[in-house]
């Protein structure tokens, strides 16, 4: 049952929403805030008409207190795509919320022209519209985040799915060198890359450059480790390379036992020894057959 | 103790890990540690965050940067609703894990840290206290 307080709302949602759609997009498009570099007129238009539309629909059964029920729905999935698309479109979370809260100034002026005489029925009305735009204004920013966390984490997996470069630096010998934080998924996806070119090339030796990871606590060296024995049932041996002298003392005093790796401070030392031990393979195998 | 700045941090994600140790290294280095210090705070951190995160269920941490003439440093307080830990000894010991891990956090956070406390009931959480100081 629709209470009291929004009659008066309820009517000029219905009755006036042409001459409110006129009035909101003016002020819209004559406020500071207004990013026409980001939308175009056409788009902010046809937004702003749906959502009056909408909100005439919720309004006639819905509460106006509450804006999490079913009446409510369609309004709430407009505002969640609203915010998403702003968020990608690059708006900030208050130009989005802007967005609703401006819609207040022509609702509160037709308010006013409707109620005027009466002060009390006027007050209530304009509280009761206004804190249900508060509302709305407050669920668009909790979905712009939503849509910023969205961005994020796409952002995330692609660059997951770049920088998994498990390199041949010459015969045998392969090298991934590891750039960014190690502890997300991302740590399982690039070792098993390494995994798999050691059976695609059958190399026996892998680097695995830490000299791009910022920290090494023991998850990442706990990664690392778990590489190194996987790489070693198949057959070949890894050298880290890249461990800084403030990477090395804090591994020693994590209490973390690397002795049975071969670490190198860097890449290019890491291939020399790698040359060094596949060269004396050769020489070892050519001796033995001469 | 002059605090110079405090700071509150969720830890509720994997991200939010990310974003604790980048807040310790900011930290320690505007209070002028060298690199090696900073990685000792920066990697204990990380270790307590994980922890905190993976163990007590998600928390908080608060940073603090303090000055203490001569010294100045950073105080990280981790706190949680978990669990608790029953056996706090047996925690603390190097090789101690009753997930998969090396079992080497909390032992080694203290051994990188100039001032390690750990309160912890079971039931209600546990707070874990982190310093470094130059
Ligand atoms: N915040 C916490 N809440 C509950 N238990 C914890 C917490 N932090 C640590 N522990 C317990 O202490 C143990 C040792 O922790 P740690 O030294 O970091 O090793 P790991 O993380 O490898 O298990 C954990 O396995 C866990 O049982
Ligand atoms: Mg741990």
């Amino acid at each position: 049952m629709p209470s009291a307080a929004g009659q008066t709302l309820r009517k000029v949602l219905a009755q006036s929403q042409k001459e409110l759609l006129g009035d909101w997009l003016q002020g819209q498009l004559a406020a500071s805030t207004l990013r026409s570099d980001l939308m175009k007129e056409n788009e902010l238009r046809e937004q702003s008409r749906e959502l009056l539309a909408l909100l005439q629909t919720a309004t006639q059964n819905g509460s106006l207190e509450r804006i999490d029920g079913t009446d409510w729905t369609a309004v709430r999935e407009f505002l969640a795509r609203v915010s998403r698309s702003r968020a990608q479109q690059g708006f900030s979370s208050s130009d989005t919320a802007t967005f609703v809260f401006s819609l207040k100034e022509p609702l509160f002026a037709r308010l006013r022209a409707d109620l005027g005489n009466d002060a009390q029925a006027l007050a209530d009305e304009l509280w009761a519209t206004g804190y249900l735009l508060d509302r709305l204004g407050l669920y668009t920013t909790e979905m712009y985040v939503k849509g910023r966390e969205e961005v994020i984490s796409r952002q995330q997996r692609e660059m997951m799915e770049l920088s998994t470069p498990v390199v041949q630096l010459w015969e045998n010998i392969l090298a991934l060198p590891l750039i960014g934080t190690l502890d997300s998924e991302r740590t399982q996806v690039v070792m098993e890359s390494l995994l798999q070119k050691i059976v695609e090339t059958g190399a026996s030796i892998a680097i695995i450059d830490i000299t791009g990871v910022p920290t090494v606590d023991t998850l990442v060296a706990q990664h690392l480790l778990k590489t190194v024995a996987a790489a070693r049932l198949m057959g070949a041996d890894c050298i880290i390379s890249g461990i800084r002298p403030q990477i090395a003392q804090t591994i020693v005093h994590l209490g973390v036992n690397l002795s049975d790796v071969t670490t190198k401070a860097s890449l290019a030392d890491a291939f020399s020894i790698a040359l060094k031990r596949t060269d004396a393979n050769l020489s070892r195998y050519s001796g033995a057959a001469t | 103790m002059a605090v110079v700045h405090r700071s509150v941090l969720p830890i509720r994600s994997q991200e939010d890990i990310v974003r604790v140790r980048k807040a310790t290294r900011e930290s320690a280095v505007v209070q002028g540690f060298s690199l090696v210090e900073q990685t000792k705070i920066v990697t204990a951190a990380s270790e307590i965050a994980r922890n905190t995160l993976d163990y007590g269920g998600g928390g908080e941490v608060e940073v603090t940067l303090f000055s203490e003439p001569p010294r100045r440093g950073v105080r990280l307080v981790f706190s949680d609703k978990g669990p608790g830990i029953a056996d706090i000894e047996q925690a603390l010991k190097d090789g101690f894990t009753s997930g998969s891990g090396l079992g080497l956090g909390l032992s080694g956070a203290k051994r990188l840290s100039n001032e390690f406390s750990l309160q912890s009931k079971v039931g209600e959480g546990t707070q874990v206290t982190i310093a470094r100081w130059r």
